[in-house]
């Protein structure tokens, strides 16, 4: 383990209080969309509840992502459920799926990620929740919404990526399809419906008023791409990514990524001949009309891209920087983690499971206060809280 | 319909994208957002264009993520304008800025003055890499971020460059967790009567966002991640995951069972060193052999025979194939925005709704981007009321 995080100073705690102290969250859904969801709440102070079903529990508990596991289950199944409460229920069972409507009672959040209609054969819909709970806000996640010839197809972040046109804007144009090597559209919905809940708990805060919130992952992979879909509305055009060293289908040169003798030096902005001049490369200082840093950008980056191999990085960066040419150096994450300006900020920590199992993840990215939220428990295992759960909300007791 | 936050006004000293858009789904989701602009040029996001493309003289980029907003400009230099813009933080409930550090306190609009005005108010401030640290005076720009935050070594195959996000990424998952820390910060204000200070920065935004992948690397070891050199989709997903080439265009593959799949494709993708444990170990040999039957067929057949198997699996699609698409037409996914020209000519811009529905609703908008100053004298006379 890397002790990477103890460059933090020590929290004020007697100062803190959690935004969401107080919020119950009960999420019955699984993978990491609705999951990621429930971290970020409970990071902001909230109780979640996690939901699961008896033996094989959240099914990314075993969508394994390399050949690691802690304690049987999948590291990412370990990053996303983390300070979360585990409660077992099988929801086709009468007596668990009382003990879940009770508990969805006291909820101030309900949240689930099922393919539309699941919820409702469950016996678990808005419509009953909110007839013994006026009050809860009512989270749901799909795929693709309720309406459409989509709604009954799995709801998976590569084939949205595929369907919504994202693989068509990194790496270059002779690539073909380049997806984003994360699930950015599963932790976009995530972090969308996140924002639903919490506006929906400001009005109730104010008026008293529950809501039903909703959020799908191909609204979400349209939104995430707001910027590039604008313009396709505003012209027909498609994306096009430059030849090599593309960054940004939308943008001209210099906007690029480029090797150097030693490494890669991220180029965000800069008029073209004051480049060529301070890099000393006479090609571009022909490019003084600033049109041609779009229409001619293959060229530009071409140019470029011959020059900048020449020399290391730092040569290259000790020269630009003091210009205010924005660039950055392309660090791997060894070379992140060993840097100051990473230890500086503190986003790792170290968390402990109820069975004594330590492991070490990242933290909230919102500071409140000037306190970073973290939290010392690790990931619940499946039912382990279910004897607390019960008694805490009074589950077993006959009305 | 009531939206969720009506009655909440939000100041907004920022500029380019992250900021903006945290204003942008305030709007949506109700609140009364006004940007605190520069007179005359108004904030730098006007002027920043992606393609050339300019629209009734602001850049396409700021109509995108400053629709349903108010404008107010004001210059903080001159004291009679720093003092109006104090008398809206009296009444305001959110401020949002993205200054480098030390820019607010030498305008004494740093978090301390405003609180001792008006305790209630929500304090909320984006910086590219935290307010400490070597990084803090480097520029908080998108592609500068992604570099130093190692997501650039991800996506693409294995030989290829390191290779960026090809959009603001930095920029729109800070924004959102701006949107965050302000709502949780409201819901506690809510409870307690107090504001808060939030703080986020584009560096611990990407960071959050490979959170899964980093912990992964916290537990194996130490080990960076190895892309795939054939098929790349992700570089800690096992074959069959990735992108597929065929006749006609391409398809991708998720997670699936590879016995199930080598008996549909007519091929022992498990032959040899392979077994359904070395979906990782041996996923490039796998996913070559997968290619290989793939590149026979049209993108349609294959996906006549995965879905009738239930295999995970999609088309490749642009936008224009996605927007003809009824799935998507369903969803009514895009709006037109108006605004009207000092001659009264209406100018609009079609662009995307927001992507919440509240109680059922789609949460669309009208209005257009503001022009510089346009709401001033309407802000100077509910001032003087």
């Amino acid at each position: 383990m890397m002790n990477t995080h103890n460059n933090e100073p020590v929290n004020d705690a007697d100062e803190y209080e959690a935004p969401l102290e107080g919020v119950v969250v009960v999420d019955l859904s699984q993978f990491l969309s609705g999951p990621s969801a429930a971290l970020r709440l409970a990071d902001l102070g909230a109780t979640v509840i996690k939901v699961e079903r008896p033996e094989t529990g959240d099914i990314c508990r075993h969508l394994y992502v390399s050949d690691t596991q802690i304690d049987g289950d999948s590291t990412i199944f370990h990053a996303i459920n983390r300070n979360k409460l585990g409660y077992q229920a099988d929801l086709k069972h009468s007596d668990d799926l009382a003990k879940v409507i009770k508990l969805c009672e006291q909820a101030d959040v309900v949240m689930h990620n099922f393919r539309p209609g699941v919820i409702d054969r469950l016996g678990l819909g808005y419509d009953v929740i909110k007839a013994k709970n006026p009050q809860v806000v009512y989270a749901e996640i799909s795929g693709y919404g309720k309406e459409g010839e989509w709604a009954k197809k799995p709801g998976q972040d590569l084939l949205l990526q595929a369907v919504s046109g994202m693989t068509g804007l990194s790496g270059n144009a002779p690539d073909g399809p380049v997806p984003l090597g994360l699930p950015v559209i599963d932790l976009w919905a995530g972090a969308l419906m996140v924002q639903a809940i919490l506006a929906a708990l400001v009005r109730r805060g104010i008026t008293g008023e529950g809501s039903l919130v909703e959020v799908n992952m191909l609204e979400a992979a349209a939104d995430y791409q707001i910027e590039p879909m604008t313009v396709h509305l505003y012209d027909g055009s498609l994306p096009e990514r430059t030849a090599s060293n593309n960054a940004h289908a939308l943008l001209g040169a210099p906007y690029g990524v480029y090797e150097t003798a030693d490494g890669y030096l991220a180029l965000a902005m800069g008029r073209i001949p004051q480049l060529g001049e301070l890099l000393e490369c006479p090609p571009l200082l022909e490019h003084e009309d600033s049109n041609s840093w779009f229409h001619q950008r293959d060229l530009i980056k071409g140019h470029l891209a011959d020059h900048l191999r020449t020399r290391p990085t730092q040569a290259w960066l000790d020269v630009l920087e003091p210009a205010d040419i924005w660039c950055a150096q392309v660090l791997n994450w060894h070379d992140l983690f060993a840097h100051d300006g990473f230890k500086v900020l503190g986003m790792t920590q170290t968390v402990e499971r109820g069975n004594g199992t330590q492991y070490d993840t990242t933290c909230c990215p919102i500071r409140i206060d000037g306190h970073r939220p973290v939290a010392p428990l690790g990931s619940c295992d499946l039912g382990e809280h279910n004897a607390m759960i019960e008694a805490d909300f009074q589950l077993t007791q006959t009305p | 319909m009531t939206r969720p936050l009506e009655g909440l006004v939000v100041l907004e000293f920022c500029q380019y994208l992250a900021g903006p858009w945290a204003g942008l789904r305030l709007a949506d989701l109700g609140a009364r957002v006004i940007k605190v602009e520069r007179p005359k040029t108004g904030e730098a996001c006007r002027a920043l264009a992606t393609k050339n493309i300019y629209h009734d003289g602001d850049s396409l980029v700021f109509h995108t993520v400053n629709r349903g907003k108010e404008s107010f400009a004001a210059n903080l230099k001159d004291p009679n304008d720093l003092e109006t813009v104090r008398q809206m933080l009296l009444k305001a409930d959110v401020l949002t800025h993205n200054f480098r550090p030390g820019v607010m306190e030498k305008l004494g609009l740093d978090y301390d003055s405003i609180k001792a005005i008006n305790p209630k108010m929500v304090y909320a401030s984006v910086t590219g890499y935290g307010q400490k640290g070597p990084w803090r005076d480097k520029p908080g720009q998108d592609l500068l971020c992604q570099a130093l935050s190692g997501v650039m070594h991800l996506s693409g195959k294995k030989d290829a460059p390191p290779t960026p996000f090809g959009l603001a990424t930095a920029d729109g998952i800070c924004g959102t967790h701006l949107t965050q820390g302000i709502l949780a910060a409201l819901v506690r204000r809510g409870r307690t009567g107090k504001g808060a200070l939030v703080e986020v920065s584009l560096l611990e935004s990407m960071l959050d966002m490979q959170f899964e992948s980093l912990t992964t690397y916290l537990n194996d070891g130490n080990q960076l991640p190895s892309r795939s050199g054939y098929c790349a989709g992700h570089p800690y997903q096992g074959a069959p995951y990735g992108v597929y080439t065929t006749t006609d265009g391409h398809l991708v593959m998720a997670m699936g069972c590879l016995e199930k799949l080598s008996k549909v494709l007519g091929v022992d993708l498990l032959a040899g060193a392979c077994n359904s444990k070395a979906a990782f170990k041996h996923g490039d040999a796998i996913r070559q052999r997968i290619g290989a039957q793939i590149t026979t067929q049209t993108t349609q057949a294959w996906l006549d025979v995965f879905e009738a198997q239930g295999i995970w699996c999609a088309p490749v699609m642009d936008y224009e194939s996605l927007r003809q698409h009824p799935a998507y037409q369903v969803l009514q996914m895009e709006q037109a925005v108006t605004r009207q020209t000092a001659e009264g000519q209406p100018v609009s811009v079609k662009t995307l709704r927001s992507p919440i529905r509240i109680d059922g609703k789609r949460l669309v908008c009208q209005q257009a981007a503001p022009y510089v100053g346009q709401h001033n004298s309407q802000i100077q006379t509910e001032l003087a009321q």
